[in-house]
């Protein structure tokens, strides 16, 4: 792959020099039929045909997708710096990934849209200026970097930002509300006796852990100074209940597959469980009822970025540049947004979008006529509002967010534990 | 020296060359890489080489307080070979006999084959697709749960046909009694039909045949066929993730977190004690029975 890109970078120099302006009108015909790659390293959600198929024909980049879990994608990028040219993190991995030295501050100063980038992540708050909750690794906290490579994060706004904001969402229990009987209303529902055998959580530990503090704190038995960072004794009180729980067979599965929590849910397994918002949509796609349930405790939240490791460098440091600037430029945060994800650049994405699409995806009002997924799929019949309501109500709603622990081992280690009684 | 040189042609030791280097760089390599890092440090981004035993004292920690609950690793190691088990008993029993029919009931060539192909077919669809496919049949509103309450056999559904230890051995024998049948298969078959038939024409039973002739006869390809499921069976997480809904332990689970956890000397330590552990069940299968001096 190197010398393939130093190749056609010499060519791209050598037409250019002797080429040069007197012959500008042959300069695009060349350039395209020399295609720039990028590789580009993420999880599956925000990689897409459509994506790359739009890409090209508005840049004429080509991009080369390689699609990991979460945790894999951290662990390519300590491992394997060089078997990408950006990669899309989330950005509860940075306090692995910076310290590291294996991704570069992102220049924000050649980010077009940079001053547009929703406040939840430059200040941590709503664009409206409600604080959002910000246990664990918020990103508003994680956002700067005191250098472009000096492996440490600043406290206050500079040039240099860890990662340059693509997608997020505020995550909450899903339920089957035709086979529910009383509303859910609180995290701590999971645990309500009568869903015994037909709950269900996931096992990812960074993430578990969230979503059963979030139940512990609802169900009243301790009150975390940072749900996001506990310590040694509350890991133990968090597990403690949760293994209480796993040994009495309240939970019915545990899932670590996007897959399995769709089928678990499908197939009335399971009534109620941790989710993620393109696994209900997979839900209802299948004629079943499932509902994205907000609580009254708030939201676990995630948000991912894109940053460039240390190995990207000159000619191709500027294709991912252009590459950054063209997926915040509108057309791809519409697309996001119509998945039920929020895009980090509201006001371009809103160029792309109907009313009516703006209206039920972003401020909670009814639909006017049938939302349809990007593939045509049909979402949300006339009159239906979004679970959870408009973007203010959801991402305002944030309690704590995706974290890596300074206790991470102890927590894995616990985590196995529970798996194990 | 007439032993070894049983085994070694010299003129054409070369030939093992291949095969030799193939297992020399990606078996003895790695496995030698792998017991070097379960000695180093860790953090949360980087491994560290030191000589620290840490990764081994933190697996047996609580394991020697005996008046306390099993620690997890004890747990976990029961919890594995309790699956193996079972599941070797299953599978050695239907493989035998799904075997024996092979040899000795199917008289023509072609429809061994096909007989054959059939038993491969758990190996024909992915991992994912069986998976999902297991619910329909035995989940909580599956074909069996349904049939049976229409039958009026039972009133509600059964919850443990799926994400039990039931459906962990269910799908574990499903998959892996192939693994028994080959090697069954062709020891059967190299017994020679005239001992069998000796044995008819002086008076022996079928049953009498089975155990006189043919178990002794087969041994080896039953302690072959003993290695490959207990060896998958013991580094399982997938299956026994899936089938159990992740609520069952196994040790290969236990290395496959760590590593997505970038604990890396800590899953090398695990991995070091269940090939040690691994070992030891083969070293006494083989106790049995001289593989070599049966082939």
């Amino acid at each position: 792959m190197g010398n393939k890109f130093s190749r056609r970078d010499t060519l791209k120099f050598g037409l250019g020099a002797t080429l040069g302006a007197t012959t500008a009108l042959y300069a695009p015909a060349v350039l395209s039929s020399d295609a720039p790659v990028i590789r580009y390293l993420g999880t599956a959600v925000n990689m897409g045909d459509e994506i790359e198929k739009k890409l090209f024909e508005d840049t004429g980049i080509k991009v080369q997708y390689i699609s990991k879990t979460t945790d894999e994608v951290t662990k390519s990028v300590l491992t394997q710096p060089n078997s990408f040219d950006i990669v899309d993190s989330e950005y509860f991995s940075l306090p692995k990934l910076v310290p590291s030295g294996n991704i570069l501050g992102m220049d924000t100063t050649r980010i077009k849209e940079w001053d547009n980038v929703t406040s939840i992540f430059t200040k941590g708050m709503t664009p409206s200026g409600k604080k959002v909750g910000l246990q664990g690794t918020a990103p508003s906290k994680v956002m700067y970097l005191t250098g472009a490579t000096s492996g440490k994060f600043a406290d206050e706004a500079t040039q240099y930002a860890t990662l340059i904001p693509t997608v997020y969402n505020a995550d909450t229990l899903g339920i089957r509300p035709d086979l529910i009987d009383a509303p859910v209303t609180s995290w701590a529902d999971l645990m309500r006796p009568e869903f015994k055998g037909k709950a269900a959580t996931l096992n990812i530990p960074s993430i578990g852990i969230m979503d059963a503090a979030m139940v512990v704190e609802a169900m009243g038995e301790y009150t975390y100074p940072d749900k996001g960072n506990m310590t040694k004794a509350e890991i133990d009180l968090t597990m403690k209940i949760f293994t209480e729980a796993k040994k009495a067979g309240h939970f019915r599965a545990f899932w670590s597959d996007f897959n399995e929590s769709v089928n678990l849910m499908a197939s009335g397994e399971v009534v109620i469980q941790s989710m993620w918002s393109p696994a209900i949509t997979a839900v209802k796609a299948q004629g079943k009822p499932c509902v994205y349930q907000p609580l009254k405790e708030g939201y676990r939240a995630w948000a991912a970025g894109f940053a460039l490791p240390k190995t990207t460098k000159g000619k191709q440091a500027d294709v991912v540049y252009e590459f950054i600037n063209w997926y915040l430029s509108g057309w791809v945060g519409a697309y996001l947004n119509r998945q039920g994800y929020y895009s980090a650049v509201l006001s371009t994405a809103k160029e792309y979008m109907s009313e009516n699409e703006w209206g039920f995806w972003m401020e909670g009002k009814p639909a006017a006529e049938d939302i349809l997924s990007p593939s045509g799929a049909k979402l949300g019949s006339v009159g239906e509002v979004r679970d959870g309501g408009s973007y203010e109500d959801r991402m305002g709603g944030v309690a704590c967010w995706n974290a890596t622990m300074d206790e991470n081992k102890y927590m894995v280690r616990k985590w196995n534990e529970m798996v194990a009684a | 020296m007439t032993k070894i040189s049983r085994y070694f042609v010299p003129k054409f030791s070369w030939l093992a060359l291949p095969f030799a280097a193939v297992f020399f760089l990606f078996f003895v390599i790695p496995l030698f890489l792998t017991i070097i890092v379960s000695f180093w440090d860790y953090n949360d981004y980087s491994i560290i080489p030191d000589l620290i035993f840490e990764n081994y004292v933190y697996i047996f920690e609580g394991c020697f307080q005996f008046d306390a609950d099993l620690c997890m690793t004890f747990k976990t190691y029961l919890s594995t070979l309790y699956f193996c088990l079972l599941t070797w008993g299953l599978t050695l029993f239907v493989g035998f006999f799904v075997a024996y029919f092979l040899a000795f009931y199917v008289k023509t060539i072609p429809i061994q084959i096909v007989l054959f192909l059939i038993c491969t077919i758990p190996f024909w669809t992915s991992n994912v697709i069986r998976m999902v496919s297991w619910i329909p049949l035995l989940g909580r509103h599956g074909l069996i749960n349904d049939t049976l309450i229409f039958l009026g056999i039972i009133d509600a559904p059964v919850e443990w046909f799926l994400y039990s230890e039931f459906s962990v051995i269910l799908a574990l024998v499903h998959l892996y009694t192939l693994f028994m049948i080959v090697p069954i298969f062709n020891s059967m078959i190299r017994i020679d039909k005239s001992i069998i038939e000796g044995a008819y024409d002086a008076g022996a039973s079928e049953i009498q045949i089975l155990t006189n002739i043919i178990i002794p006869l087969c041994k080896p390809g039953i302690v072959i066929g003993s290695i490959f499921v207990v060896t998958v069976v013991m580094g399982d997480f997938v299956t026994i993730g899936i089938m159990g809904g992740q609520q069952l332990a196994s040790i290969g689970k236990i290395i496959n977190t760590e590593m997505n956890y970038l604990q890396l000397p800590g899953a090398a330590a695990n991995a070091v004690i269940l090939l040690f552990i691994t070992i030891i069940i083969i070293i006494t299968m083989t106790k049995f029975i001289d593989i070599r001096k049966e082939l």
